[in-house]
């Protein structure tokens, strides 16, 4: 019963930051957004016993890459010139429109599809002994992959930033 | 509370793409893929507790690293451009008339 009352906060919560980052018309208060929408699905994570999973959003997604995004955005420094009129075009409203109509569609072929309830919860579910005995045995070689994935993101970001001769003005 | 997770992953999901397709900022257009893909995770997240398997987990957690990685380098693409062309509108990035 609590757990439904959180679980309906936190989902009201995350839909309204949502809506937030893609109306914002200033980048700043859209990553704002982003971060409290990232935190309200870490808490229904946590509802939903991945708790190694809340943890991981809200110290990777939250913290690392919105660090990185609102560094970028700083960076950038944009003047109100550079972030463009507001305004409504046709391929807007057609955007808007398809999107609604994929929505209805899959909200149509959900109610369709009532899942059955979930089956008594193992204590054990979703801990970090049991995620990362599981990432350490059968998925070692993915994990070591999406290490090599970093590294390559690594270099590719640096040599993509990097200064050069004649570069800029 | 189930089928109530996979409501509120579609709902941001489409949030997410909508700001995809409608925003032109080029860094809100990055956080509305952020959105989408944080969707999928709560998706993966909800049918991994329905199962009963934490396979679903493992699959979240490959999806924030890649996530991470996509983030370093479009916004390292970014900032490369807007150096270059002083913008970060993506109607005005057409050099290439894609």
């Amino acid at each position: 019963m609590i757990q439904a009352i959180f679980f309906y906060v936190f989902a009201a919560s995350a839909v309204v930051m949502a809506l937030a980052v893609v109306s914002a018309r200033n980048p700043i208060y859209s990553a704002m957004a982003l971060i409290g929408c990232l935190l309200s699905v870490a808490s229904i994570f946590a509802l939903q016993s991945a708790h190694l999973m809340a943890l991981l959003q809200v110290m990777v997604y939250a913290g690392a890459i919105m660090v990185l995004i609102l560094f970028v955005l700083m960076l950038l420094n944009l003047s109100p010139q550079e972030l463009g009129e507001r305004r409504v075009t046709v391929r807007r409203v057609t955007g808007a429109y398809l999107i609604g109509a994929i929505v209805t569609l899959l909200m149509v072929r959900l109610t369709k599809h009532l899942w059955a309830p979930a089956s008594a919860l193992d204590p054990n579910f979703g801990t970090i002994e049991e995620v990362g005995m599981i990432l350490y045995t059968k998925y070692l070689l993915p994990f070591e992959m999406v290490s090599l994935l970093l590294l390559a993101a690594i270099i590719g970001a640096v040599v993509l930033t990097r200064k050069e001769k004649g570069d800029g003005q | 509370m189930t089928s109530e997770t996979l409501v509120l992953s579609i709902l941001l999901f489409a949030i997410g793409a909508t700001g995809f397709v409608v925003r032109r900022n080029a860094i809100i257009v990055l956080m509305s893929l952020e959105l989408m893909l944080n969707a999928a995770n709560l998706a993966f997240v909800d049918f991994s507790r329905q199962h009963m398997d934490v396979t679903g987990h493992i699959y979240v957690f490959m999806i924030m690293t890649v996530a991470a990685a996509e983030a370093a380098v479009a916004l390292a693409i970014v900032v490369r451009i807007f150096r270059t062309r002083r913008v970060v509108n993506l109607d005005e990035i057409n050099l290439m008339k894609g």
